[in-house]
């Protein structure tokens, strides 16, 4: 990690306040960094690209799903349905069910119509 | 760099270049009109085949539509270079991958024509994890009298059968049949962003987000990585592959482009495992002008090879830039499609536009250009009169052979009368994908759901 300079120095302060006329970029920054003041110093780095690389990750534990099964043998299935169809964690057992079906278009694609 | 066609054109077709010298006329949309659209009916990849009869579409719902374009008809003059459909069918269906927890869409990230062999039609489709080979073949004939069959199929009794007769060919409805040919699967762990047929016809590259893998089309069970960047330690990741092509003629040589703005050409002729580059394509930046957001408006959502294979446009969030593969050290032309959108850039990365992946394309001659934008706009640039325009894929031009009125974006504060200010620009419609018909001014535009077609204004 390169070492930042405190976003308190008033040197910094002066030379945004300098870039807002002369860049819209710099003023656009400016503008994020007042809202988001926790905002990484490295947007570009690992852990904007990381979140990238997991698109599509779901938490299915196939270790709950047997314990489900084994410990539901002998009472009805759950409903589907969890109350959160993003993130199925918690005191809720996650089984294939939970997670939101699917299905493959039986539509014809209406470009074709 | 004389002449007006830019570079070298493709030979045949009377089409001049130059995308603003020409008046566009609208001639076809495709798709519903509501309101409520379907994430299913999302477009997300255009491509005209080879000879620019066939036109095909994937969508998030995994299915494929193609258009063809219909004959020149001298009885009906005015349906000169109309798409019908062809054929649709499923192409990928949604997964899951229990083992890593991954949900694996059915959108077709991409379809790339194979060039034509026999009657048959061949294309590679896309999604996430799984390219397939489909064939598209016409059947117009049926065969009757069969000796052992009934007409309905039904099998004959064999000790019924006192005579032998010659089954026949009847004429019946054209039959348009899309087959599954190939499966190529389990060779990416990230996400395909790219394919690219070769042009030896036997080969393609994929590449998702760390890899690129290099296939022959006749074989599913072996794939060769020619490129990877995935690094020993995840935490140093710094970039990632964002698109990848093959070169028009040179059959050994290929580019990726990256999330960091840069693009590698790699000869396959130097190594097996192609991660030392031949040639670096990166504009040096002004280190003074560097904010949070430059990383990201820098990240290259597209590269193309021009006709000619002497150039290559990249896309990235507010340009498209023309490379001229002998030069590495900057590009040779760049175009500004909406640069009003840079002192905006808080918001477009508060409601994740500025993530948004635009494509671009080149005109059949290499003398224009093309890429989509927000608010339902297209650019296009004329590479030597350096005119550029921009236009609108909307249902209130669609009247028939009504000619596009070129549209502006107010950046000021004075607005006239038929401008758009940049605060009333609809981010939701954007036009990512388009394409422009090998040998003719005829283009395609997504606009969401729907496929707009345009044409030049015959005279």
């Amino acid at each position: 990690m390169s070492a930042e300079i405190p976003e308190a120095a008033s040197a910094e302060e002066q030379k945004e306040m300098e870039d807002k006329v002369t860049s819209p970029e710099k003023a656009e920054e400016a503008k994020l960094k007042a809202r988001y003041p926790h905002l990484g110093q490295k947007p570009g780095g690992s852990d904007f690209l990381r979140k990238r690389l997991q698109k599509g990750q779901k938490y299915f534990d196939s270790g709950d799903y047997n314990m489900a099964k084994a410990k539901m043998k002998n009472k009805q299935l759950p409903t589907a349905a969890a109350p959160d169809k993003t993130e199925v964690t918690g005191d809720h057992i996650p089984t294939p069910q939970d997670l939101p079906q699917r299905k493959p278009s039986l539509v014809a694609s209406k470009l074709a119509g | 760099m004389a002449g007006a066609g830019g570079g070298g054109g493709v030979g045949g077709g009377p089409a001049p270049m130059g995308g603003s010298d020409l008046q566009w006329c609208f001639s076809q949309v495709k798709g519903a009109i509501d309101e409520d659209v379907a994430e299913a009916d999302i477009i997300s990849t255009v491509e005209f085949n080879y000879s620019g009869d066939l036109l095909a579409t994937g969508d998030k719902g995994g299915r494929v539509v193609i258009f063809q374009k219909e004959q020149e008809n001298k009885s009906r003059p005015h349906s000169r270079g109309e798409y019908n459909v062809y054929s649709t069918f499923q192409s990928h269906e949604p997964e899951f991958d229990y083992l890593k927890s991954l949900e694996i869409e059915e959108k077709i990230n991409k379809i790339r024509w194979l060039p034509q062999q026999n009657a048959a039609h061949f294309l590679l489709s896309t999604n996430d994890k799984t390219i397939k080979l489909w064939k598209i073949s016409e059947r117009d004939k049926r065969a009757e009298g069969y000796n052992l069959k009934d007409e309905d199929g039904r099998l004959r009794d064999p000790f019924r059968i006192t005579a032998l007769r010659v089954p026949i060919l009847k004429p019946m409805d054209l039959m348009v049949e899309a087959s599954p040919r190939r499966i190529f699967a389990n060779a990416h762990t990230y996400h395909i962003n790219s394919i690219s047929v070769n042009s030896d016809h036997e080969t393609y590259l994929s590449a998702d987000d760390l890899r690129v893998n290099l296939w022959h089309l006749e074989i599913t069970d072996r794939s060769f990585n020619i490129v990877d960047i995935k690094p020993v330690n995840m935490e140093e990741l710094t970039e990632v592959i964002t698109a990848a092509e093959f070169h028009p003629h040179q059959c050994n040589v290929f580019v990726y482009s990256s999330s960091k703005g840069t693009i590698r050409l790699c000869d396959m002729r130097s190594s097996a495992l192609c991660d030392r580059h031949s040639k670096f394509f990166e504009e040096p930046e002004d280190p003074s002008s560097r904010s949070f957001f430059s990383e990201i408006i820098s990240s290259i959502s597209d590269v193309k090879f021009s006709h000619s294979g002497r150039y290559m446009m990249t896309r990235d969030y507010l340009s498209v830039k023309v490379w001229d593969l002998n030069m590495e050290t900057r590009p040779v032309e760049t175009y500004q499609v909406h640069e009003y959108l840079r002192s905006k850039l808080c918001s477009l990365y508060e409601n994740d536009c500025i993530f948004d992946k635009f494509e671009c394309c080149w005109n059949g001659s290499d003398g224009a250009l093309m890429t989509g934008s927000y608010n339902n706009f297209f650019r296009m640039f004329d590479r030597s009169t350096r005119r550029d325009v921009t236009l609108e894929a909307s249902r209130e031009s669609s009247k028939p052979r009504a000619i596009l009125k070129p549209r502006k974006v107010c950046t000021g504060g004075k607005r006239r009368k038929d401008e758009i200010s940049v605060d009333s620009l609809d981010f939701n419609k954007k036009i990512l994908h388009t394409a422009w018909h090998p040998l003719q001014n005829i283009i395609a535009v997504a606009a969401t759901n729907n496929l707009y077609i345009f044409q030049d204004k015959v005279n």
